[in-house]
């Protein structure tokens, strides 16, 4: 048996003869008070083993009972993904043994997820495609293990082993997509427009802080491929250890890349479990699926059915905050935006921050100017995404302001940036302490302006002769006799004025 | 032997009420009772002494402070080690929680603190509640007082035999498949199974989630009854407990009272595999009843023959994963953890060590019938069958108003007769399963002693959901109607352990 032959294909070259089809699992930690089954506090980075009780150590004779305020989580997530909302469901036990798993049983759901058959439109490019959701279900988290000697951090190998069972019992709803397919050589690209929207549209559902670098937002990304204009679907993996956004896209690439080597070479995918490295960007193989446990599921005796009430599941919809596509139709009319320019920002995840900026008094060119421009090549620069740059759009918004009143220019509102980045304070304080403000003092202009012209006579004479683009040299020796402080269009302006 | 361990928990209640006695004196003479007799019974796998007298002294001081206490303040009790106890080990019978103390109490244990009874401590089981005659304990079995060579029945046998020994007035069993009727009956004295979801399951280590169901062991009826009542009611830490009053078991048992009362006698239960002297006494006791009023008829219950095997499909597959918990990774027994095995071996070689054959035997059972390819004929029918059962209960109940049966098949067997035929082990619970799997009530009560071996035969009233005053009133009036015959409770033939 052939299974892992072959070498990677460059991408490009794997799209000319495959076709891929994808699929997400997504887990969500709840930011419930309490835990899944017990009433233990759910604080991230708490000292390991504070938060925990009989119940969520899995301790003999111990029972859970269901926190309501998950259910109602769930049912808020599967209303905004456009799910039915089951009227009975049950939880199920799935059995395995781990030393995370307090009870090597996880109450999970099986065949009766709380919320089926939904749908997310997902930008992506200039347009979106709808990707079907199979299902959305709720169980507990395990512990965490912290695997201690041994080269790889993960069990085998390991020295020994650390089990931290404060996350166990935490809720973490389950997010599964119908399978993707059509999207040829957008696949990558749109498993990560899939997860940032499913972020951004949970996030405002006010249910989960969803930060994958935390751990609250968890991804295994599902690849297969088959030849083109075959009509069939090859076979899966399963990829996890896909932490962040940019690991989603990066995953799904190099899955298409190592599948269309081992099809190319003649060889025969194997539906497993694969590992995704950060650092190379490629994928090993962990368990293979055809030997794979059983769960042996069944439904969880010590609970009883969930039945959410009609009207409780009314309640929640009516309750909705506006989804993320609706705003951004919204916004796009508000702000007189193209397809296309709407489209640039989603892609920068630069919406909220816009919109924020506007809300703190800003136009929205100005705002979509600064956070595109300047902002976006600092992120860029620093690998970092916008929304974590150490500048609020109330900031930008004053920003945008000192330059509309003449205060800054676009030079010196760059300087201002990249000191409140720096954390030199905000953007006033900045202003004053660097003495960073466009000098209008007409008089000092004027004989900046006549010392130019003077040190200048060829070029002066060419404007004299209606030439006015030629003032360049001159507008830039102002400028540098001024520091840089003035206000470039009123130079040119005087400049003008002068030689007329 | 003292007065005081021949008292009921009634006459105790009174007594103490009354000053006439105290706590600790009723205390001290248990443990005397118990150091004199449980070399031989083995009713107890860990005694309180200390802690039980420590409880009495302050029960006394809050009486003679003038605190207002239930009527079980001050009366000693057994119990069951499957219950968690803070301050006193929980093994469930088995090696693999030896020496674990739990850092909890259960619902029930905290109920039974609360109400004022003396823990005495913790009694012997079938391990982790799966057996019928405690020979599956890891420590040994305990013996039945009626006959020390005989089994006491299971898997409760530890509490039944103590109260039966005289070494409590009182204790609390788990019943699964018939683990409190079953002993109940074959030591002659009453053991009810309480509905399900009525007594709370939080703080026992589970067996079968679906069926464990804690209730009361007492000499009399009217002892049951205030047990059952002190230990039961709504418990918002286990989501299966029921959310309504306790049915009225005490006055019923007081009440004692089956005139008009529509009892059936189960067809299913009785013929071929039962022992001639235990269905005589139960013919008997029928007629008894129906001299005291009660309008008996017979009512087929066609689905109860599928029980045994519904249940030995149901009850492993839960305990299979109920048990997966026991691993060595935070709690109990850890076996060749030597700084070189992996975690997956650690735990193989503690559970290969730590659970006992019979406790193999079911979680094998269980995992293959939850197995993929497996789930829908072995549990998913299994499941269907418990709906039959259900459905019988429920025409039958539309009928009569409790239906009876023998508790047990035959009287307590020969220690070793049955261990090694799983089989004819699980006969021993073949009249008590049904009201299991449908989660109704229902309680043994003594009705004689089967002429071939002298030993005593329980009579079986089952109930339904919640109507758990009715078991006590039809038992409280057999009880009555018969000490009456015999001119003293059956307890007192035994030929006693002095």
């Amino acid at each position: 048996m052939t299974t892992s032959m072959g070498t990677l294909v460059p991408f490009a070259e794997a799209m000319e003869r495959y076709e891929p089809v994808i699929g997400l699992e997504t887990h969500v930690e709840l930011g419930t008070r309490t835990k899944m089954f017990c009433g233990c506090a759910t604080t991230f980075g708490a000292e390991p083993n504070s938060q925990v009780c009989p119940v969520c150590l899995g301790l003999p004779g111990s029972l859970p009972v269901i926190n309501r305020m998950a259910i109602e989580y769930t049912i808020r997530i599967g209303l905004a993904l456009n799910c039915t909302i089951a009227s009975w469901c049950r939880f199920a036990r799935k059995n395995y043994f781990y030393p995370d798993m307090p009870k090597n049983f996880q109450i999970s759901q099986y065949d009766e997820p709380l919320c089926t058959d939904g749908w997310l439109d997902v930008p992506t490019g200039d347009s979106a495609i709808r990707v079907g959701i199979e299902r959305v279900h709720l169980e507990e988290d395990t512990g965490k293990s912290l695997h201690v000697g041994g080269a790889t951090g993960r069990i085998h190998g390991a020295e020994y082993s650390l089990v931290d069972y404060n996350r166990a019992g935490i809720p973490l709803v389950e997010i599964v997509t119908k399978p993707v397919e059509g999207t040829g050589a957008a696949a990558p690209e749109v498993a990560r427009a899939y997860v940032t929207e499913l972020r951004g549209l949970v996030r405002g559902l006010g249910v989960s802080d969803v930060r994958m670098e935390e751990g609250s937002l968890r991804c295994d990304v599902n690849t297969s491929l088959a030849p083109r204009g075959s009509g069939r679907w090859g076979t899966r993996t399963e990829t996890k250890n896909v932490n962040s956004l940019r690991s989603v896209e990066r995953a799904v690439r190099s899955e298409i890349e190592r599948q269309a080597g081992v099809l190319d070479a003649g060889g025969r995918v194997v539906q497993e479990t694969r590992h995704f490295h950060e650092d190379s960007g490629t994928t090993t193989a962990g368990r293979s699926k055809e030997e794979a446990q059983d769960y042996r599921y069944f439904p969880e005796p010590d609970l009883v059915p969930v039945a959410p009430d009609a009207g409780w599941v009314e309640q929640i919809r009516a309750a909705l905050p506006e989804a993320p596509s609706a705003r951004r139709a919204r916004l796009q009319a508000e702000w007189g935006l193209s397809d296309l320019d709407l489209a640039s920002l989603s892609n920068a995840g630069a919406i909220d921050l816009v919109a924020e900026t506007v809300a703190a008094g800003a136009s929205p060119s100005d705002a979509r100017k600064w956070w595109l421009g300047e902002l976006a090549r600092n992120a860029n620069d620093a690998g970092a995404e916008l929304a974590s740059l150490a500048i609020t759009p109330a900031q930008v918004a004053r920003i945008a302001d000192l330059v509309a009143a003449g205060t800054l220019n676009d030079r010196l509102a760059r300087d201002v940036i990249d000191a409140v980045l720096a954390g030199e304070g905000d953007p006033d304080d900045v202003v004053t302490a660097r003495g960073l403000a466009v000098v209008s003092d007409e008089g000092a202009l004027a004989t900046a302006v006549d010392e130019a012209i003077a040190a200048h006579p060829d070029v002066a004479a060419r404007v004299r002769q209606g030439k006015v683009a030629a003032a360049g040299p001159l507008v830039g020796a102002v400028m540098k006799a001024t520091g840089g402080k003035a206000d470039a269009a009123r130079v040119r302006e005087l400049i003008l004025d002068r030689l007329s | 032997m003292t007065e005081l361990t021949r008292m009921t928990a009634a006459e105790l209640s009174a007594a103490l009420a009354a000053g006439e006695v105290s706590a600790a004196e009723v205390t001290l003479a248990h443990l005397d009772r118990i150091a004199a007799v449980d070399s031989r019974v083995h009713a107890f796998l860990h005694v309180a002494a200390d802690r039980a007298l420590a409880a009495a002294e302050d029960i006394d001081k809050r009486r003679r402070a003038g605190e207002p206490l239930g009527p079980l303040a001050g009366v000693p009790i057994a119990v069951k080690d499957v219950f968690t106890t803070v301050g006193l080990p929980t093994t469930c019978g088995s090696r693999i929680l030896e020496g674990w103390h739990p850092p909890y109490d259960a619902t029930i244990t905290a109920r039974l603190k609360q109400a004022g009874t003396i823990i005495l401590g913790k009694t012997n089981m079938d391990e982790f509640a799966m057996g019928s005659s405690t020979e599956n304990s890891a420590f040994g079995p305990s013996r039945n007082p009626w006959d020390l060579s005989r089994v006491p029945g299971g898997s409760s046998g530890g509490s039944a035999a103590a109260v039966a020994a005289y070494e409590a007035p009182l204790a609390i069993g788990t019943d699964t498949g018939g683990s409190i009727r079953q002993p109940a009956a074959v030591c002659g004295i009453v053991g009810t199974k309480p509905t399900y979801g009525g007594s709370s399951r939080y703080g026992v280590v589970a067996f079968a989630s679906s069926l464990d169901t804690p209730g009361p062991f007492g000499r009399t009826v009217l002892d049951a009854a205030l047990l059952h009542e002190a230990m039961s009611g709504y418990d918002p830490m286990d989501s299966t407990s029921i959310d309504a009053p306790v049915p009225p078991v005490v006055a019923a048992a007081r009440q004692a009272d089956v005139s008009g009362m529509r009892i059936g006698v189960v067809t299913e239960l009785s013929g071929a595999g039962y022992q001639p002297g235990v269905l005589s006494r139960f013919a008997e006791a029928v007629e008894l009843l129906e001299s005291l009023g009660a309008k008996v008829t017979e009512v087929s219950c066609p689905h109860f023959s599928y029980a045994l095997p519904a249940y030995y499909l149901i009850a492993p597959s839960e305990c299979s994963s109920n048990l997966a918990r026991f691993d060595a990774m935070r709690y109990g027994l850890r076996v060749g953890d030597d700084g070189v095995r992996d975690a997956e071996e650690v735990m193989a070689l503690t559970r290969e060590r730590g659970f006992g054959a019979e406790v193999k035997r079911r979680i094998i059972l269980g995992t293959y019938a939850l197995s993929s390819g497996y789930y829908d004929a072995y549990y998913g029918k299994a499941q269907q069958v418990r709906t039959l059962i259900i459905q019988d209960f429920d025409a039958a109940f539309g009928q009569v108003d409790v239906l009876v049966s023998p508790a047990t098949p035959t009287t307590a067997f020969p220690i070793g007769e049955r261990a090694d035929d799983p089989m004819a082990m699980y006969l021993a619970d073949l009249c008590t399963i049904p009201s299991d799997l449908a989660g109704n009530a229902a309680i043994s009560v003594p009705c004689g002693r089967a002429p071939e071996d002298g030993l005593p035969v329980g009579l079986h009233v089952m109930a339904p959901a919640l109507a758990d005053d009715r078991l006590y009133r039809v038992a409280a009036a057999a009880e009555a109607a018969l000490a009456g015959q015999w001119g003293h409770p059956l307890l007192a033939e035994a030929k006693g352990l002095d």
